[in-house]
């Protein structure tokens, strides 16, 4: 298949596999952002691939994962109400709440769908006129552009019956928050080639000069995984630091501007929980005041949702790097895909999952 | 013994989740910590395709099962054809084969007739393609908003062939896996039609009965065909973690030789999903004794239903109980049983 067979075959990974071998002199430890590169990166057995003086440390950029347990709570809460259609992309459905998830929710009775994007939830809005419909808006930089589209679109229609639970994160706010962490080990990052995408990589400068470190923007793909690595062992190796980008079929410095302009005109930045991690100062878009009647949190009586987390999963550590799954007393144990602790444990891109999916055979 | 006053055994789902029908671990813990136990015996307790009874000497399959696709008429099909293929397949993946099917109906009131006659012809069609007559049946209505259009419930019986010795145990270090074609594609079709998700493909099901070509394979393979499944829902991956567990070996997978079409890739690259999870209609996984491979997939690939046969992988040894793949780019990687619906992912 075009576009994707070229990155993936075997002699072209193994002779970036070689080149990393002669480039590497000592140990490092890199971070992948983006849940979709940890999965590929185990799916593919690439880390095994690797010397074994690299370690690949499994960034935050889970957008399931990193959804505070509040925010699940509260969808559940607006699904529970007999008048709501609840969408939701499907990835997170089966994200463990304090007592529930969604899909549990649906089997006893909630009236919750799967939708493939905003827009088919706000055509549900028009299909309902007299029900409530309610998107969960989650995700990073990637997913922003069209769910700002489906809440303006949703005033040009002039629907009163849609509005969004907003959960959106930023990924420069937590690459900075694990940079100043006292306990950080990462040396470089392969950044997200779709969020990139979007947002360009401008924003990225400043990160990579304050803490002189080496930043690859990288695609998905085992070769583009490979090729990220190799950039970014080689900018370490030589000592230089800055933005570099591997995803160079999609990503440019400005991104998609269009993008940019409509999500600036829907959303702000505001503080955000992230779940496992903690509150991260501007890491976050909510809803611009002059959009606030499609804002579910207002819509909705949400008081006296209250949470609690699972004492035992390490979620935090695993999302901020500082630990992998296996080293979680819980894996595989108390915690498996049918009976999760926590998100990373669920969603397709939570590291977690990645372990227990494809890890090694014994 | 079990009795009422026994605990429910799967007390941390207090209400069936749509994952305990998705073919998956919890469909497996659904089936063996509540059905099994309850209804223990030993024809159950094989978990094959379908119950194998002697009766005067003579081995006898019988198999059930129901159908809920929606949309009920799919490229490639309908729910009339399918729930033929369906059990007349499960009776051949037990080397039988099919005598007579029954056919049971829920109706929801208020469903077109034309519709059901649409059905009923094509269900006609599919069951004299195979030479089986449906010879009982059963009609139920349901009150309209109780039942999703139509289901259809069909039983088989079939005799099993004097060669065929099927069963997932039998599955020895050495063997080698075949399968009788591209795979994923019934999922594929279904998903391209449900509401919320059209894509424009010419993808059909791949819903084909796989009697003849089972009969054919028997006759040159006879005893040292040791494992026949066809990867319905759960997909050729659970199927294979299914046998790799009963018969205590390994099964190892390369990737590059699994066949997938180029549409059903797109697909699944699309959606997130993976295609060794995506059920099949049409499709028989073949565990053969290393001495006869070629030659049955020989015979497969000169059938209609099994031009583009391959053999994806072999029984081996070490990690017993697990499914493993060598991937595209020369890694390793577990290929572990689902755990519920595959859901797409966000970004």
């Amino acid at each position: 298949m075009r576009f994707v067979d070229e990155f993936r075959r075997e002699a072209d990974a193994q002779k970036l596999v070689r080149a990393i071998e002669r480039l590497v002199t000592r140990p490092w430890t890199i971070m992948e952002i983006c849940g979709g590169q940890t999965h590929n990166l185990i799916k593919f057995g690439i880390d095994r691939l690797l010397p074994p003086s690299i370690t690949l440390v499994h960034g935050p950029g889970c957008p399931v994962c990193v959804t505070p347990l509040e925010l699940i709570d509260k969808a559940i809460r607006i699904a529970q109400q007999p008048h709501v259609i609840f969408t939701s992309f499907g990835d997170m459905l089966r994200v463990p709440g304090s007592t529930s998830d969604l899909l549990s929710a649906r089997a006893q009775g909630a009236d919750v769908r799967m939708v493939y994007s905003p827009l088919d939830a706000l055509a549900l809005s028009q299909k309902y006129p007299d029900r409530e419909v309610v998107f969960f808006a989650v995700g990073f930089e990637t997913t922003a552009p069209g769910n700002a589209m489906a809440v303006w679109q949703a005033r040009q229609l002039g629907l009163r019956n849609f509005s969004i639970l907003c959960a959106h994160v930023l990924v420069p706010p937590a690459m900075q928050a694990i940079l100043a962490s006292s306990d950080n080990r990462i040396q470089a990052f392969l950044a997200a080639g779709h969020v990139c995408t979007v947002m360009g990589t401008r924003e990225y400068e400043p990160i990579a000069e304050q803490y002189r470190i080496p930043i690859v923007v990288t695609g998905f793909e085992p070769l583009d995984l490979l090729q990220g690595l190799y950039i970014a062992l080689r900018a370490l190796e030589e000592g230089r630091w800055g933005v570099e980008i591997q995803y160079t079929r999609s990503v440019t410095r400005d991104g998609n501007v269009a993008a940019q302009q409509l999500m600036h005109q829907v959303f702000e930045m505001c503080d955000r929980q992230w779940r496992g991690i903690g509150l991260i100062p501007a890491s976050g878009y909510c809803l611009r005041s002059s959009w606030a009647e499609f804002d579910a949190e207002r819509r909705f009586d949400l008081s006296g949702v209250s949470t609690q987390e699972s004492s035992i999963c390490i979620a935090g550590q695993i999302l901020q790097g500082l630990k992998k799954p296996p080293q979680c007393p819980a894996f595989g144990i108390q915690c498996t895909p049918e009976h999760p602790l926590g998100a990373p444990m669920v969603s397709s891109e939570g590291a977690c999952a990645a372990y227990y999916q494809y890890g090694q055979p014994g | 013994m079990i009795d009422l006053q026994c605990p429910i055994p799967i007390s941390d789902y207090p209400v069936v989740t749509l994952a305990h029908g998705g073919g998956g671990r919890l469909s497996q813990m659904l089936i063996e910590r509540m059905f099994v136990p309850t209804f223990s015996n030993t024809a159950l307790e094989a978990l094959h395709d379908g119950a194998i009874l002697e009766l005067n000497g003579t081995r006898l399959a019988f198999s059930t099962d129901s159908f809920t696709v929606s949309p009920l008429f799919f490229p490639g099909g309908d729910i009339g054809s399918l729930a033929v293929h369906g059990t007349v397949n499960d009776l051949a993946m037990c080397g039988a084969r099919p005598l007579a099917l029954s056919a049971g109906f829920i109706l929801e009131e208020g469903f077109p007739m034309e519709d059901l006659w649409r059905i009923l012809l094509s269900m006609q069609r599919a069951a004299a393609e195979v030479g089986v007559p449906v010879v009982t049946g059963d009609t139920k209505v349901v009150e309209r908003g109780k039942g999703d259009g139509l289901f259809i419930n069909t039983t088989g019986l079939g005799i099993v062939l004097p060669s065929a010795h099927i069963a997932p145990q039998r599955a020895a270090p050495g063997d080698v896996v075949l399968i009788n074609g591209p795979i994923a594609e019934h999922g594929i079709a279904i998903m391209s039609q449900r509401e919320g998700l059209a894509f424009e493909t010419d993808l059909v099901s791949d819903s084909a009965p796989l009697v003849d070509l089972v009969m054919r394979l028997l006759e040159v393979g006879g005893e040292h065909v040791h494992v026949l499944r066809d990867p319905t829902r759960g997909g050729v991956a659970s199927a294979l973690n299914e046998i790799a567990a009963k018969a205590r070996v390994g099964i190892r997978l390369d990737e590059e030789r699994i066949p997938v079409a180029d549409a059903v890739r797109g697909a699944c690259e699309i959606l997130g999903l993976d295609p060794l999870y995506v059920a099949n209609e049409g499709k028989c996984i073949v565990i053969v004794a290393p001495e006869v491979a070629d030659r049955v997939l020989e015979i497969i690939r000169a059938h209609p239903q099994g031009g583009q046969a391959t053999l994806i992988g072999e029984v081996v040894q070490e990690h017993p109980g697990k499914v493993f793949m060598r991937s595209r780019i020369g890694g390793l990687r577990v290929v572990d049983m689902l755990s519920g619906e595959q859901l797409p992912r966000i970004c």
